[in-house]
């Protein structure tokens, strides 16, 4: 067996020895040419003139592209054409690229871009999702979906909380940053390199912007130095601007964006703004929900109404409410257009019903892992259906909840944790359990194809090319699992491709956790087609007349009656070529059983739930706001893995970035709309110090998935929102500080966040025990 | 000094770097050259991404292997060295760390591993696997458990057996002594005299000249090619600038230190200093930072500086007028103003170790406050020094900050407070007020005014608890 295996990375001996090669570390070619922006100084702006005289005369200079030099479309949107590459005559957000210079080499087209010069007329800019919301500045209409009757639910409820919640943006921080090369072959075709995790819509804005049809431009993808969402979209119109130069020059043409011009030109996670007002009886249980969310789109529409669409579905997480309306908008900024990053709406959604869960607890001075679980989806039939009419017919959430507090020993630990706050005055600590539903699908129907492409050559050796994109989530690893262990073939044999638009047409973003669901059974599609094939030769040379028998197992081929006369994989295939069998086939898959009604905002838009639970403990500083993650413990549900030391690796890797996301990773814009944070000095990811010493995780046992490649389930996104078990214990270490009563927490909790809090818990007056109803506003931090 | 031929040598094999700019970045000319493996991640030392390893020589002269962040490094201060990048490490085999990290699944999307390798391959030969080794290597993917797992399994591997493979060899036989260099034939001049001499000899010659040793802070201006530097002049030869001095009742240590020499040396002298160089940066910057650049760069939030006017730091200066000593106390003019003259540098610092008159001992700490405890600019930085007589009364109090004002600063009014009161919370309480108002911090994107103020106030309360605990004294991970 080859599915079920830790079997390293496929490219692992290609990182460590420095091998690998990425789009912009192959070898430079005769005559490159590289691109610089010119950025704009302004969020809002009139472009009054531009002079590129000065620029022209720098040495190295070649020429500079502006609107002028686009041959096809001047836009880059993806759902709505209201992308343009090269702004005419507004620029939207600071650091918009204006004018690319195209230099003999990157320094070169730098001096070039400097000393282009243009005059703007500033403009009044909207720079926040208040000021957006006061102005009725918004992209699109507002969606809205609706389970039973909230309002009047509201009305006759026990207990009513409201307030709102500002969710944090975050940048990707891929290490590799945005990147491509582009090189014309003088007959009117285009090869690209692109770091993206969509070659088939970077090859349809290529094609767009030369004004060609989309069979005049392949578009490979090497591999990626991470993406996390970040190039589903935002690949393309570097990809673009690079195929604009080849066009004009006839050279080939490379841009690599320097990390503070990817932080300030490429779009991030979506900051939200959430509000609410929600209903629940004595004992917790939550009667009727009416939640707002406003996602910031920043200045065009990018990938932002899935995203919004992803939060409104995902504002239930593990949680049955009767009574729920949720409207969503998205609100126009003059801020980088914001875009797809792992979890596409669905962490901004949950943290609002996980922060209504804690203020429900305090508020009824219940625990907030009992008001959770009383809350859990459950049964069948209403209680187990989401407010969007889908219902969770393998509901996996006690399964995991029970598990990882067994493994967590959370009773005894939060005991313990009692009483050590009890005798220290300084440091409290905090235990908190959080659950993850996270529906698994493109909201997109038609997304949810894939195809492949095998090829086996005379001698035995074979190569395969899938739709997905590899950014280091393992996907090529267990693409060549299934396909080795669909075929029964040693590993050895295969060599993986580089992604291209060449060998498989149409494909779908690698993304939405969806890249081994969709791609490995597509794969498993074009194994069986040959397997078919190759099966009556095997018959024939092994002397029975029964292919159907014919077993494919260790690299070598026998009948399942008779299994100790075989024949080795490459002997059939030799037979074959010589017998004229075609020895290449593409596989095809598209996820069955999808519906969804955007009006209505009812369906099935998710094939299946992926589920989680995590246990944090976490010690906080009362004098500085400081904290320290003691433990984490997980039980994530991957399904029946395909690979668990890559499985892991996504639930691991994931959470990290989750916590980073919750606790450290504060964008921050001034008061002119310019990024300040476009740096690691600046910006701070986690490093291997804020990971904790206990960090233990478990992937749900026995857990097999019907209908998905080999029983597994995908697993890039959901682990991402178990982090919010850190917010949630720096919640109860905060509380610890005080007599009881709410906690307000802004996000990121960062050491000044998390102080506030304690300071506010302080001053709090005795717990009035419960039904008391404090007003709780954690609003986003003013830009500073 | 002499002419000698310009070359660099990368995993063995010797470069002419006679027609490479004395400035250009060593990770530029590593991908010039074809070296694609080494990686950039942010141009500013920040990630790690570009890590190599660079054969240099310890304070008792013998050879090692530490790590560097390549995108800092001007050409010139690495000519006629040694680098090994990551292309380097495997032959038929993976090197151990590379095979660790295999095995771990250490690596996801690739692109920062060159860069954990070559932290790992530094950590193999220096004996010490940990995440202090990787501190200065981000990866987005992975959330580290790995790294951390391929970490233990080196260290598992270096205590069964010691090292022993042609990087040892090489060690072995190296004299990585650095020789003095002229870097000439460009627009830009390097220069890497041997003598301090010539260092004012060369400041006399080019009044225009930048003085460069580990980089950490100009090599940020010339990755991104902010400034052109017509004349560099290294300070990394200067062997009368490298020397730690301890006598009876001081240490005094050169300006051209590295960080992480200061950190091996006098471990356990100052527990402040001990403290606040576990979070200065990472490895790959403490390699190559200097306690001189720290002070002369003048920066309101250096971590160095806190501490050193806590310990009463004082500072040797020499120029063509003869040399004089300041504290400095009185070295910061203003917001990156320092009183350091024309032609004038920083020769070394002297730090008193002896206590107070009729003191029986000292209690001292810093702390440092950011967004991210690991390789973070402070928020605020504090360094407390409280001297006690045997009634626990305090006869000499130094409480000094980053990030609070344009410079530097002691909280002379609190200080003065305290002289003669009990060291108890009582007296933590009543100085409070003066704490207060010692600074008027200004708000910027790592935090408020209002925070670094409560900073101010708590991290010293933070102090007494923390020594009152007994158990903070030797340096520990916050909180």
């Amino acid at each position: 067996m080859v599915i079920g295996i830790r079997k390293p990375h496929e490219s692992a001996e290609g990182h460590v020895t420095g091998k690998a090669i990425y789009t912009d570390e192959q070898r430079i070619l005769a005559g490159m040419l590289s691109l610089y922006p010119v950025t704009a100084p302004h969020a809002k702006a009139r472009i009054l003139n531009i002079d590129l005289a000065a620029a022209l005369a720098v040495e190295g200079c070649v020429t500079l592209l502006n609107a002028a030099d686009v041959p096809g479309h001047n836009n880059t949107g993806v759902i709505v054409a209201d992308e343009m590459l090269f702004p005419t005559e507004e620029v939207s957000h600071w650091g918009q690229a204006v004018v690319w210079a195209v230099g003999t080499t990157e320094a070169a087209a730098r001096k070039a871009a400097e000393k282009v010069l243009v005059e703007y007329e500033p403009l009044e800019p909207v720079l926040t999702v208040a000021a957006a919301i006061a102005t009725q500045s918004f992209h699109t209409r507002t969606q809205t979906i609706r389970r039973g009757d909230p309002a009047a639910a509201l009305h006759q409820t026990d207990h009513r909380l409201s307030g709102e919640l500002a969710v944090n943006p975050q940048d990707h921080f891929y290490l590799e940053t945005q990147t491509s090369w582009v090189i014309p072959d003088g007959e009117g075709h285009y090869q690209v390199y692109s770091s993206t995790q969509h070659p088939s819509e970077t090859q349809t804005i290529v094609a767009e912007v030369l004004g060609i049809s989309r069979n005049q431009v392949v578009v490979t993808c090497p591999r990626m130095g991470g993406a996390f969402g970040g190039k589903e979209s935002q690949a393309n119109p570097y990809a673009a601007v690079a195929a604009i130069a080849a066009h004009k020059t006839g050279c080939p043409v490379r841009v690599k964006l320097n990390r503070e011009h990817d932080m300030t030109l490429t779009g991030k996670r979506h900051g939200f703004l959430g509000r609410y007002d929600v209903g629940f009886t004595q004992d917790g249980k939550i009667t009727a929900l009416d939640a707002h969310l406003y996602a910031d789109g920043g200045w065009s529409l990018d990938l932002s109404p899935p995203v919004l669409s992803r939060a409104m579905l995902h504002i239930d997480n593990a949680y049955y409410i009767p009574h729920l309306e949720v409207r969503g908008d998205i609100v126009r900024t003059n801020k980088v257009s914001n875009t797809a990053f792992r979890g596409f709406g669905g962490p901004q959604g949950m943290l609002v019903i996980e922060e209504v869960m804690d203020r429900i607890a305090r508020t009824l001075n219940l625990p907030p892992e009992l008001v959770r679980e009383r809350n859990f989806y459950h049964g069948t039939g209403d209680t187990n259906t989401t407010h969007y009419g889908q219902e969770l017919f393998d509901n996996r959430l006690m399964r995991v909840w029970e598990e990882v507090q067994a493994k967590a020993h959370f009773d005894a630990r939060k005991e313990e944790i009692a009483q050590f706050n009890q005798t220290s005055t300084y440091k409290k600590r905090g235990l908190a359990i959080t659950p993850v539903k996270f529906g698994i699908s493109f909201n997109k129907v038609c997304y949810n194809q894939a195809g492949a492409l095998l090829l086996i050559y005379a001698d035995g050796s074979i190569q395969l090319n899938h739709g997905g994109t590899e950014m280091g989530q393992g996907l090529h690893t267990k693409m060549l699992q299934v396909a080795a262990q669909t075929l029964g073939v040693d590993l050895q044999r295969f060599r993986m491709m580089h992604t291209s638009t060449d060998k498989v047409p149409n494909t779908s973003a690698t993304a939405a956790s969806s890249g081994s669901d969709l791609n490995g059974q597509a794969v498993k599609d074009a194994c069986e087609t040959l397997k078919a094939r190759l099966a009556p030769v095997a018959a024939r040379l092994l002397g029975y007349d029964a292919p159907e028998d014919i077993v494919f197992e260790g690299d070598q081929v026998f009948c399942r009656t008779y299994p100790a006369a075989r024949v080795a994989f490459e002997q059939v295939v030799e037979e074959a070529y010589n017998s004229r069998i075609s020895l290449s086939a593409t596989g095809y898959y598209r996820t069955p059983n999808l519906s969804w009604d955007p009006v209505a905002g009812k369906g099935r838009p998710f094939y299946y739930f992926a589920y989680g639970a995590a246990v944090s403990e976490v010690e906080v500083d009362g004098l500085t706001g400081t904290f320290k993650l003691r433990q984490v413990d997980i039980v994530h549900d991957v399904g029946e893995s395909i690979n668990p030391l890559v499985d892991r690796g996504q639930v691991e890797g994931a959470f990290v970035q989750g916590m980073g996301w919750l606790t450290m990773e504060e964008l921050v814009w001034d008061e002119t709309g310019r990024l300040r944070t476009f740096a690691p000095s600046t910006y701070k990811i986690p490093t291997v110090s804020e990971i904790p010493e206990r960090f233990e995780v478990h992937l749900l046992e026995r857990a097999a998935q019907d209908g998905v490649i080999y029983g597994s389930k995908a697993v890039g996104e959901p682990p991402f929102m178990l982090a919010m078990s850190v917010r949630e214990a720096i919640r109860a270490a905060v509380a610890a500080f005080g007599q009881g009563g709410e906690v307000c927490l802004s996000t990121p909790a960062t050491p000044e966040a998390i102080l506030a809090a304690v300071e506010a818990v302080q001053a709090l007056p005795l717990s009035r025990g419960g039904g008391q109803v404090i007003p709780q506003t954690a609003v986003f931090k003013p830009l500073e | 000094m002499v002419e000698q031929p310009l070359t660099i040598s990368i995993n063995g094999q010797t470069a002419d770097l006679t027609a490479v700019s004395p400035i250009t970045t060593l990770l530029h000319y590593l991908h010039q050259s074809g070296r694609t493996g080494t990686k950039e991640g942010c141009g500013d030392g920040d990630c790690g991404a570009c890590t190599v390893a660079v054969l240099c020589s310890t304070a008792d002269g013998t050879a090692q292997y530490q790590a560097m962040n390549s995108c800092l490094i001007p050409i010139g201060s690495v000519a006629n060295r040694e680098i090994i990048t990551v292309e380097g490490l495997a032959d038929e085999h993976l090197h151990p760390v590379q095979a660790a990290m295999v095995q771990t699944g250490g690596s996801q999307c690739g692109y920062c591993t060159p860069g954990f390798i070559m932290s790992l391959f530094a950590a193999y030969y220096g004996g010490k696997v940990d995440d202090t080794a990787v501190e200065g290597n981000l990866c987005r993917c992975t959330g580290y458990l790995p790294i951390r797992k391929a970490a233990a399994l080196v260290t598992q591997k270096i205590a069964e057996t010691k090292p022993c493979d042609r990087f040892t060899e090489k060690l072995a036989a190296a004299d990585p002594a650095l020789e003095p260099l002229q870097y000439l034939g460009h627009p830009e001049q390097f220069y890497r005299p041997a003598q301090l001499s010539e260092v004012l000899d060369l400041l006399h010659q080019h009044p225009n000249a930048k003085l460069i040793a580990g980089g950490t802070d100009l090599g940020l201006e010339i990755s991104h090619q902010r400034q052109t530097f017509p004349v560099l002049i290294s300070l990394e030869g200067v062997t009368d600038l490298k020397q730690i001095h301890r006598s009876e009742t001081a240490v005094e240590i050169g300006a051209a230190v590295p960080l992480s020499q200061i950190q091996t040396e006098l471990r356990g002298v100052f527990p402040s200093l001990d403290e606040m160089l576990f979070w200065f940066a990472a490895c790959q910057v403490r390699n190559r930072a200097t306690l001189g650049g720290n002070i002369g760069t003048a920066s309101p939030i250096g971590d160095l500086p806190p501490v050193l006017l806590s310990l009463d730091a004082v500072l040797n200066l020499v120029g063509s007028q003869g040399t004089r000593r300041l504290p400095l106390v009185d070295f910061f003019k203003g917001y990156r103003q320092t009183d350091l003259q024309p032609g004038e540098l920083i020769r070394s610092i002297t730090v008193p170790t002896t206590l107070t008159p009729d003191a029986v001992r000292r209690d001292n700490q810093s702390y440092k406050i950011g967004k991210r405890g690991t390789d973070d600019i402070s928020i605020v930085a504090a360094a407390f020094t409280v001297d006690l007589d045997n009634a626990d009364r305090i006869l000499h109090g130094r409480l000094a900050y980053g990030g609070v004002a344009a410079i530097p600063a002691r909280a002379i009014a609190a200080e003065a407070f305290l002289l003669g009161k009990p060291w108890t919370i009582e007296t933590v309480r009543q100085v409070k007020p003066l704490l207060q108002q010692a600074f008027t911090p200004l708000t910027d994107l790592r935090g408020s005014a209002h925070y670094r103020s409560k900073l101010v106030v708590n991290l010293f309360e933070k102090f007494f608890v923390d020594m009152s605990e007994g158990g903070d004294r030797n340096g520990h991970r916050h909180p």
